[in-house]
């Protein structure tokens, strides 16, 4: 594939803008990316503390799937996953979106019941799913040791065929790229450090580049939404955890679609250039350190290869960490704040990859309008007051 | 071509081996790449996506080209792999190939405390050790190799005492430390084995790695770095050319070209400093000027500078020397741009860095840094020593260097990452698009991500992109360096954690009597339990169905030892499991059991279990066989940082009891012949009670009243110890009731027929004791967790999902677990709103049909409803009942 020839330019900001973003991950660049898309709002500036998309957007498995349980996250993952499908095209840029579809894993009775209750909910819902028996299983990925004689015996699957992945870092590119090119200024080494308030609603940020004044304000900075919203007095239930993951070499085709598994614990693609993808499990403790534990990796290189004994020679070249920030139900947070023109986006924890197009267009209906967009309306701030959860650990106990 | 004397390797023992099915033949101390020099193979397969020829680069853990397969292992470099007899090699473009592992070699760790960790075997790294130990402080040598020595510099040092004359010192040789985490937590590769080394200080002798530069046509095969040539010269006795130019940017190369002299290859000399030495009285010509590009077939054939060409085979690069900042930086210390290289800052950790990783390229220099570290860590950890005296080394005048990251020309030919195939148009590419930062263009070029992990693509990245940007390098800063700074295979990281000894199997002391019975097993958190005990020629339905007909009209025994156990204890226990379930458990008398229920703070059923109080301040709580540990960490976290005034603490005693359930109208005969002493009336012993009393075989006991089946049962807890032999009494005794084992699926039907719901199967985590059509379980007086959520609105609502019960319409239908149910007149053309899920579904023995429970909107007040659950090709239709489908009113529990 070849990149285009101009991505984004590098301003200054400006004074004011109608709408300011905190964050240019793949969250921020694709909410600006549908404001100026779908509802004309250009002048906008999305601000980055570090380098463009170099949070979670560049530390991801890249998974994508919609085969949520719950009718909400179901909704909004699925017309996040209709946009993909259309994506490349929208975006004008090859970023090697592959739909090679997702199998999680099934290892005991718990998960084969789990595994049936969410292929019929989405079955339901319209998405595609199918439950795999062990042969099933072995079919779409032969590599798999589906023996009945290991720790864990597989004892089946599901499976969304419309699932896969793409590259995370062309991806955000493309928003980048195309929200640049409809005058949205990305700024980059630009940090806020607190809010411009008029009463109770926010008129503006400080930033290390001074002060930057807004008509609204759009926090999409993950773990850190907390840290800024906390300036204001906005306690937010999150919690901010290290999540490793981690490369192999580049090898030859070997594994022709992605492995999710919970119980033992992995998950992994192969990359278009060769490299084998996988998720470790996140650290214990609250970190906002970028790096984690290393007896993590050494538990994750142990699932792998039971579930997968052909990758035993492959080698560890690179191992790195993000943060995700994880809500009680593990559920993101989108929408209004108890602060006048303050929105945010966050709680994503280990699932915001897959969401990047989809919540983009909700956030940005939700900066436009000053209210939520119909599927973004569930995933409400109140919903721990209220305790109208969307509990997605609890129920499909599916991460990532 | 091999040299007729010197090296390293040992000439009495010559080796063969096979590359790219081609045999050859080494000594024995070679590695595969000098191997391949000395037979004249210095081309390996083609590049990763230009396909263009490339050779050898290196000599060492820098090389991007010459990646192998050895065997089943993929993308080994040839530079590093040991020569063995019989090895069997084949190139590689820069990919690997995965095939199954016959011969699985077996992979180990080992974890280790040290006073003194020093990482590079080099002059400067065995200087620290030698001096850190020599006062008897535990210091370990971690390093590539050893004792051959540090080819970088000129005239190895004389004088350092051999490193295993002290008595703590441990030598690691051919040993890779690869990751360095916070604590001065130290991974090394050596071997088959991942040492887990912790020390309390580090010294970092890593060494440099020289730099190439980019020119023209720079990937050809023949053109080398020159320190690489100068090792394979002295190191394995092999010239790579005959014919060689040397293109520097300083002093280091010389010795590169003393060695080409010296075996008799014919030298130029090419310096990009403006006055290079002058070596007309050795015979060699030396230019001041630069490489702009080569020339070849495929090997190098001459070089252009530019106003000459020169007919070569051999081209020896030197652009100076990068400090191996690796271990280093991953331990948070900051660098700083000297103008040349990265060197290291500021520490993060108790760490010194010395010599040539430290920017340190004199020896002597190098000596006394390293000399310095040694008697400062040595003094920290409390063994000083005195300084040693330093080794006789030669002083050098140093012209200083004069780097060039590039030179002119062709940029789509100018390779910048060998490994990658990326080049200077690249680079150029994604500034022009607007990069500005190095994580964007190294992710756009994909510079620095292949298995040399950037060792010679990093720095000249830097010194392009900066020059683009009309900035240094300095400016720019280095992007983040991760573990490991080596490859490491899978299985070395995976270790032991593989096959039956991946996750730890828990058998209760009565395993060995299921297995011998046929049990079949099913996987309950890491136990093993007995699923049901198949008859010859029964399958798992008629197994399931006998075994719970023997419990409903007979007598039956269940394995119950997998439930977790923990004994709270103290003044404040009763007070502190008050606040821990929805009931009550303060007021429970000595001697009696009550069920219980625990929430999570967001008002969600979390565990429940059966809990005895055997004193005042000593309670026997059980838990879920699956949630014991959460159950036991949730106790503590509360009890730690919520209410750390209350005198309790918890004991988990899951394996010091084993737990029999007896269970059916028949337990109370077999109970009162197990425990002969116990009056087993009910009006002596009434149900929710327990007794303490002493088995037949003399085994003590504590035997209660307690069922999870509706049926008069019974618990017998004994120690441990003896489980199995309580377990046969009890089967001997129950033999005239033709006492029938039971496994987990049988468990199931017996409660599921009573409307007892399973923790973890008929809840998700989104579901209230409310839900659960037990409000009588939840206190209205006292507090406790989970108590403020369950009057939040939403979870308070009347027409949340409740459990019901379901009768499929056909009796002989059975509903999946996992079906979801729809109205009946509902439009089945997605989205179909769905009223709930099946959660459990069996065929009942005693109902004589099938019956399901469910997790139903508004379920309690939909009974009498029919609901259709869409499979896909079927339609199951099923009425909504009320969750209890057997012994409604409670007779059978007391026999």
């Amino acid at each position: 594939m070849e990149h285009p020839d101009w991505l984004w330019r590098t301003p200054e900001p400006r004074r004011s803008y109608d709408v300011i973003i905190v964050g240019a991950g793949g969250h921020g660049l694709a909410t600006a990316y549908y404001l100026a898309r779908n509802h004309g709002i250009t002048n906008v500036a999305v601000l980055e503390k570090g380098w463009l998309a170099g949070g979670n957007m560049a530390r991801n498995t890249t998974i994508i799937r919609s085969n949520y349980l719950w009718d909400e996250s179901a909704a909004i993952y699925e017309h996040a996953l209709k946009l993909w499908e259309g994506l490349q095209e929208d975006l004008e840029y090859d970023f090697l979106f592959s739909q090679r579809g997702v199998l999680n894993l099934a290892h005991t009775l718990q998960d084969v019941r789990e595994g049936t209750r969410r292929v019929n909910a989405n079955r339901l819902n319209g998405i595609d799913g199918e439950w795999l028996t062990p042969d099933e299983v072995a079919k779409v990925c032969p590599i798999v040791d589906v023996s009945p004689d290991v720790r864990y015996p597989v004892l089946g699957g599901t499976w969304q065929p419309r699932a896969g992945i793409a590259k995370h870092d062309y991806v955000a590119w493309a928003f980048a790229r195309k929200a640049d090119r409809y005058g949205v200024d990305l700024i980059q080494g630009c940090e806020v450090t607190g809010f411009i308030t008029d009463g109770d609603r926010v008129t503006g940020v400080r930033t290390n580049r001074g002060p930057i004044h807004a008509g609204r304000i759009g926090l999409a900075a993950a773990g850190h939404t907390s840290v800024l919203a906390s300036t204001l007095g906005i306690r937010l239930p999150l919690q901010s955890h290290p999540l490793q993951a981690l490369v192999s070499e580049l090898l030859e085709p070997v594994h022709p679609t992605v492995v999710m598994s919970n119980h033992v614990h992995v998950y992994v693609s192969q990359a278009h250039k060769g490299e084998l993808v996988m998720g470790a499990g996140i650290d214990s403790y609250n970190s906002y350190g970028q790096r984690g534990s290393v007896h993590v990796i050494e538990q994750q290189m142990a699932a792998a290869l039971e579930l997968f004994p052909i990758f035993a020679n492959a080698h560890l070249i690179r191992t790195w960490g993000g943060i995700v920030d994880v809500t009680p139900d593990a559920s993101p947070i989108i929408g209004r704040t108890p602060v006048e023109n303050l929105f945010v986006n966050c709680g994503w924890g280990t699932g915001g990859f897959k969401a990047t197009p989809g919540v983009g267009w909700v956030f940005a209906h939700t900066l436009a309008h000053g209210e939520p967009h119909a599927l973004n309306e569930p995933f409400t701030l109140e919903r721990f007051t209220t305790g109208a959860l969307i509990d997605e650990h609890g129920a499909a106990a599916v991460a990532h | 071509m091999r040299l007729p004397e010197g090296g390293e390797i040992d000439r009495t023992k010559p080796l063969t081996f096979t590359l790219d099915g081609v045999e050859y033949s080494g000594f024995e101390g070679d590695t595969l790449a000098s191997a391949m020099i000395a037979n004249g193979v210095l081309q390996v397969a083609p590049s990763l996506y230009r396909h263009r020829p490339r050779g050898i680069f290196s000599a060492g853990i820098e090389e991007p080209n010459a990646l192998v397969q050895v065997g089943p292992e993929p993308s080994l470099q040839a530079t590093t792999v040991r020569l063995t007899d019989g090895l069997v090699a084949r190139t590689l473009s820069g990919v690997g190939r995965l095939t199954p592992d016959s011969g699985q070699r077996r992979y180990d760790k080992r974890y280790t405390h040290t006073d003194v960790l020093v990482i590079g075997a080099g002059p400067a790294g065995r200087m620290a050790a030698t001096t850190a130990a020599a006062g008897g402080a535990r210091v370990m040598l971690v390093g590539l190799s050893y004792p051959s020595g540090n080819v970088r510099f000129r005239g190895s040092p004389q004088g350092i005492p051999p490193a295993d004359g002290a008595a703590e010192l441990r030598v690691l040789s051919g040993a890779r430390a690869f990751g360095y985490y916070d604590s001065n937590y130290v991974l090394v590769a050596h071997q088959q084995t991942l040492w887990h080394v912790r020390a309390r200080r580090v010294i970092l002798a890593t060494g440099a790695h020289e730099q190439p530069i980019v020119f023209e046509n720079n990937d050809r095969p023949g053109i080398m770095l020159a320190g690489a040539v100068r090792k394979y010269i002295t190191n394995y006795a092999v010239l790579p050319g005959r014919k060689a130019v040397v293109f520097t940017t300083n002093d280091s190369a010389y010795a590169t070209v003393a060695a080409l002299v010296q075996s008799g290859a014919e030298v130029t000399v090419v310096d990009s400093r403006p006055n290079p030495p002058d070596l007309a009285p050795q015979g060699v010509e030396v230019i001041s000027g630069l490489i702009t590009n080569t020339d070849g077939p495929e090997r190098l054939t001459a070089v252009s500078t530019q106003d000459r060409r020169i007919e070569c085979d051999l081209l020896a690069v030197s652009g100076g020397w990068q400090p191996a900042v690796h271990l280093f930086s991953q331990s948070r210390g900051t660098l700083r741009w000297n103008g040349q290289a990265f060197v290291p800052d500021t520490p993060a950790q108790a760490n010194h860095v010395v010599g040539a990783a430290n920017g340190t390229f004199d020896t002597r220099a190098a000596l006394i840094e390293a000399t310095e570290a040694g008697v400062e860590a040595a003094a920290a950890v409390g063994y000083p020593v005195p300084p040693p005296p330093l080794p006789a080394v030669r002083e050098r005048e140093i012209t200083p260097a004069s780097p060039v990251w590039l030179v002119p020309g062709d940029p789509r030919n100018q390779f910048v990452d060998l490994q990658r195939d990326a080049t200077v148009a690249d680079i150029r590419r994604a500034v022009g698009a607007g990069m500005r930062s190095p994580e964007h263009v190294k992710r756009y070029t994909t510079i620095g991500t292949g298995t040399d992990q950037g060792r010679t693509s990093n720095v000249p990245a830097l010194g392009v992109i900066a020059a683009e940007l009309g900035v240094t390098p300095g400016d720019l800063g280095t992007t983040t360096f991760r573990a490991p700074s080596v490859p490491v295979s899978f299985a070395l990281m995976a270790g032991r954690d593989r096959g039956k000894l991946h996750d730890p199997i828990r058998t209760t002391p009565i395993h060995s009597w299921h297995v011998a019975h046929g049990a079949e097993f099913e996987n309950v958190g890491h136990w093993k339990r007995p699923w049901f005990y198949p008859k010859p020629g029964e399958d798992m339905e008629t197994a399931v169905l006998r075994e719970c007909r023997a419990a409903r009209t007979g007598v039956a025994m269940q394995d119950a030892s997998t439930l977790g156990k923990i004994e709270v204890v103290g003044a404040d226990a009763g007070e502190f499991l008050n606040r821990m379930y929805t009931n009550g458990f303060k007021k429970l008398p000595v001697g009696s059991a009550r069920y219980g229920m625990m929430c999570k703070a967001d008002g969600m059923v979390f565990d429940d279990g059966v809990t005895m109080r055997l004193a005042d301040d000593r309670y026997y709580v059980t838990t879920t066989t699956g949630g014991a540990a959460n159950v036991l960490d949730w106790f503590e976290e509360w009890s730690q940082t919520e209410w750390p005034e209350l005198d309790v603490r918890f004991t988990s005693v899951t394996e010091q009891w084993s737990t029999i359930a007896v269970v059916g109208p028949q337990s109370r005969a077999v109970i009162g012949l197990v425990a002969p002493d116990l009056d087993v009336s009910n009006e002596a012993f009434p149900f929710m009670t327990f007794r303490e009393t002493t088995l037949v075989n003399g085994i003590p006991a504590r035997i209660a009243r307690i069922s999870f089946s509706g049926e008069l049962a019974y618990e017998v807890n004994v120690s441990g110890w003896y489980g199995l032999a309580a377990w046969n009494a009890i089967h001997d005794e129950g033999k005239p009731y033709d006492i029938t084992p039971y496994g987990t699926e049988t468990m199931h039907v017996l409660r599921a027929e009573k409307g007892f719901p399973i923790v973890g199967q008929d809840t998700d985590g989104t579901v209230t004791p409310h839900d659960l059509g037990m409000s009588w379980i939840v206190s209205r007086q006292k507090d406790f967790v989970g108590k403020r959520s369950l009057r939040r609105p939403d979870t308070a609502r009347p027409d949340r999902k409740h459990l019901v019960g379901l009768l499929p319409v056909d009796p002989a239908e059975l509903l999946p677990e996992g079906a979801q149910m729809v109205a009946s007149d509902a439009p089945l053309t997605p989205p179909v709103p769905m009223e709930g899920h099946v959660t459990s579904s069996y065929r009942s023995a005693v109902l004589e049909r099938t019956f399901a429970l469910a997790l139903i909107k508004n379920g309690r007040h939909r009974i009498g409803e029919t609901l259709l659950a869409p499979l896909g090709d079927r339609v199951i239709a099923a009425t909504v009942t009320e969750p209890v489908f057997y012994d409604k009113e409670g007779a059978r529990r007391d026999g």
